[in-house]
C-alpha cells in the first residue's frame, strides 16, 4: 500500500494492530488561516475584557493583566487538550492536533508546541515557523518538532454511493489489485466527475476493452458491478 | 468474497461501531456496560475488515470509510488519561524534585550562569556605580530609587502604591515574570543561545539593580523586599534556563540519534520543568504581591522568613521523592 501514490503527502502510522492509518498533514496556508481566526477571537475576547474590567481600578488592571497572560499563553493548550485538538480556529479550518502516532494531542505536548511557538514567531512575523514547515515533508513547525505533534485535516469520508443497477460483465483481461482498485474509484466517482471527463478517462482503455470511447465508461461501470458482486 | 456481500454482512456492526465512536467523541458514557467491554474487540475486529478490505483490493471508497473508522477508535482507545488531581500531588511530591535532581548538569550550567553573572555585574556595580548606565536608561534608573527610598511606606513599586493595588501587581507578575521563564525555556530551541541569552541578561540586570541600591543605601528597604520571593522566583528563572539548555544541548550535541529524535526526547524531559517553573511563579507572585510589598512588619521577621522560605526551596529538591515507592512511576 506505500507505493501507489508516490505524490502524496499521505502521513503513514502503522497501529499495534498492524494497519496502516493514513493521516493527511495540513500544509502552511490551511493552518495560517486558523490561526488568523484565532488571533482574531482573542483579539475580541481581550478587547472585551478591557472594555468591562477597566471600570475596576486596581482590581481591573490586575485582573486584565491575569487575563492577557492566560489568553496569550493557555488560549491554545486549554482548547487542544479539552477540544479534540481542536481550537475554535482549527475547527472552523477542520484540522486538528495528533500526536505522531496518531493519538489525541496531551497536556505536556500541547504546552510543549504552543510555548515554543515564540520561536516559530522569529525574527519577525513566523519566519521560522513558515521556513520549517515549507521543509518538512509533514509540514512541521520548530515547536512541532520538538513536541513530536502534527496538524492533519479532519476527513469526513463520503458516503457509500448506491449500487450501480447494470448487468455485470466480466473483465476481458486480467486485473490485478490496482486496475481492480482503479475501476473500482472510477465507479465510485461517477457522481463527482462531469460525463465529459468520464468518457475521457475511459477512452484510454477502449482498445483493451475492445470498444469505442462512448461505450467504454458503461463498460467500466459494468466490469466494477461485477467485482463489487451481489448482496444476495 | 466480493465486496458487496463483505458489506452487507458486516454494516450493521459498522455502523454501530460509528454511534459509539460519535458519543465518545462527545465524553458521553456508552449506553450498556456490555458495549464497553467489546469495545476494544470491537475496534480489533474493525482493524481485520480493513486489512482484508485492502489485501483483496475493495474499492478506494469502503477502504477509506474503514480507515476513518479504524483512524477515529483508534484515537479513542489509545489515550493517556488518568486522575489529574492525583497527577499533579505525585507531580509535586516526587517527580518534579526527582526530575530537577536527574537534570543536575543542566541546573548547574544555568545556576552557575544565572547566579554567577548576578554576582559579577552586583560585585562590579557596588564599586563602580556609573556603570549601571551600561546596562539600564537612566529613567529606569530613577524610578528604582524612588520605588526603595529609605522612607517609603509599601515598597517595591511606585512610592504612592496602596493596599488594594495588591492585586494589580499580583496580576503583573504572574504575566511578566512567567512571560519570562517561557521565553527562557523556548530561546533554547535556537541552539540553547536563546537560554543563554536571557539567563546572562536576567542575572546582570538583577545584578545591577541589587548592586547600584545597596551602594546608595536602599538597601535597608531592598534585601527584605526581595529575599521571600527572590527563593521562588529565582530558583524558577534558573531551572526555565536549564530546561532551555537542555534542548540546545540536543541540538548541537545529538549523540547516536538523529536531531529532531534527540530534541523530542529532551523536550519530553523538559516539560515537568516548565510546568513546575510556572507553579513556582505563581508561588512567587503571590508572595511578592501580598508579603514582600508590606512594609508594616520588622526588618528581621522578613529576613528570616525569607531565609526559611530558601531554605525550604532547597530542602524541597534535595530531600523529597527518594522513598522507595518513587521510583514505580
Amino acid at each position: 500500500m506505500s507505493a501507489p501514490f508516490p505524490l502524496d503527502t499521505l502521513y503513514r502510522v502503522e497501529t499495534p494492530e498492524s494497519i496502516d492509518l493514513a493521516l493527511r498533514p495540513a500544509s502552511l496556508l490551511p493552518r495560517a488561516l486558523a490561526y488568523a481566526i484565532d488571533l482574531a477571537i482573542r483579539g475580541v475576547i481581550l478587547g472585551a475584557a478591557y472594555g468591562v474590567l477597566s471600570f475596576f481600578g486596581a482590581l481591573g488592571v490586575g485582573l486584565i493583566a491575569l487575563l492577557t497572560f492566560l489568553v496569550s499563553w493557555w488560549y491554545m493548550v486549554l482548547f487542544e487538550v479539552l477540544a479534540q485538538g481542536r481550537s475554535p480556529g482549527k475547527r472552523y479550518m477542520k484540522l486538528r492536533v495528533l500526536h505522531d502516532d496518531g493519538t489525541p494531542v496531551g497536556w505536556s505536548a500541547s504546552l510543549l508546541r504552543n510555548l515554543l511557538r515564540v520561536i516559530d514567531l522569529l525574527p519577525f512575523g513566523y519566519t521560522l515557523g513558515i521556513l520549517s514547515s515549507l521543509l518538512h515533508p509533514a509540514f512541521k513547525r520548530l515547536g512541532d518538532l520538538a513536541a513530536g505533534t502534527l496538524v492533519v485535516h479532519d476527513e469526513t469520508p463520503q458516503p457509500a454511493a448506491a449500487p450501480l443497477d447494470v448487468i455485470p460483465l466480466t473483465p476481458p483481461f486480467l486485473l490485478n489489485l490496482a486496475d481492480q482498485q482503479a475501476i473500482l474509484a472510477f465507479s465510485e466517482r461517477r457522481e463527482t466527475l462531469t460525463s465529459a471527463r468520464r468518457e475521457e478517462l475511459a477512452s484510454l482503455l477502449t482498445e483493451p476493452l475492445g470498444t469505442d470511447s462512448r461505450d467504454a465508461s458503461t463498460r467500466l461501470d459494468r466490469i466494477a458491478r461485477g467485482l463489487m458482486g451481489s448482496t444476495s | 468474497m466480493k465486496q458487496s456481500p463483505f458489506e452487507h454482512r458486516y454494516q450493521a456492526e459498522w455502523v454501530r461501531f460509528d454511534e459509539h465512536l460519535g458519543l465518545l467523541e462527545k465524553r458521553r458514557p456508552l449506553a450498556s456496560p456490555e458495549d464497553i467491554k467489546r469495545f476494544a474487540a470491537n475496534y480489533r475486529r474493525l482493524c481485520q475488515h480493513l486489512a482484508l478490505a485492502q489485501a483483496r483490493g475493495y474499492s478506494p471508497g469502503l477502504v477509506d470509510r474503514l480507515r476513518q473508522l479504524t483512524l477515529r477508535g483508534h484515537q479513542q482507545l489509545y489515550r493517556h488519561r488518568g486522575n489529574p488531581g492525583q497527577r499533579l500531588i505525585r507531580f509535586l511530591l516526587t517527580d518534579f524534585p526527582q526530575l530537577v535532581r536527574e537534570e543536575w548538569r543542566a541546573v548547574a550550567a544555568a545556576s552557575l550562569l544565572f547566579y554567577g553573572s548576578l554576582l559579577v555585574m552586583g560585585v562590579l556595580i557596588y564599586y563602580v556605580p556609573d556603570l549601571v548606565y551600561s546596562l539600564l536608561d537612566p529613567a529606569q534608573v530613577a524610578d528604582m530609587e524612588s520605588m526603595y527610598a529609605p522612607d517609603a511606606k509599601r515598597i517595591g513599586a511606585l512610592p504612592e502604591r496602596a493596599s488594594s493595588q495588591d492585586w494589580q501587581m499580583f496580576g503583573y507578575y504572574i504575566r511578566h515574570n512567567i512571560g519570562i521563564a517561557f521565553q527562557t525555556f523556548a530561546g533554547g530551541l535556537l541552539y540553547g543561545l536563546g537560554s543563554l541569552f536571557f539567563l546572562l541578561f536576567n542575572g546582570m540586570t538583577i545584578g545591577a539593580v541589587a548592586g547600584y541600591l545597596t551602594q546608595l543605601g536602599s538597601g535597608v528597604t531592598f534585601w527584605p523586599f526581595v529575599i521571600g520571593h527572590g527563593a521562588f522566583e529565582l530558583t524558577a528563572i534558573t531551572l526555565a534556563g536549564a530546561a532551555g539548555l537542555k534542548l540546545g544541548a540536543a541540538l548541537v550535541a545529538p549523540g547516536r540519534q538523529r536531531r529532531s529524535e534527540a530534541l523530542r526526547l529532551a523536550a519530553r524531559r523538559c516539560v515537568g520543568l516548565v510546568i513546575g517553573v510556572t507553579i513556582l511563579l505563581v508561588l512567587a507572585a503571590f508572595t511578592e504581591a501580598y508579603w514582600s510589598s508590606s512594609a508594616a512588619l520588622s526588618v528581621w521577621i522578613k529576613y528570616s522568613v525569607g531565609a526559611l522560605l530558601w531554605l525550604a526551596v532547597g530542602a524541597y529538591f534535595i530531600c523529597l521523592g527518594r522513598d522507595s515507592h518513587a521510583s514505580d512511576r
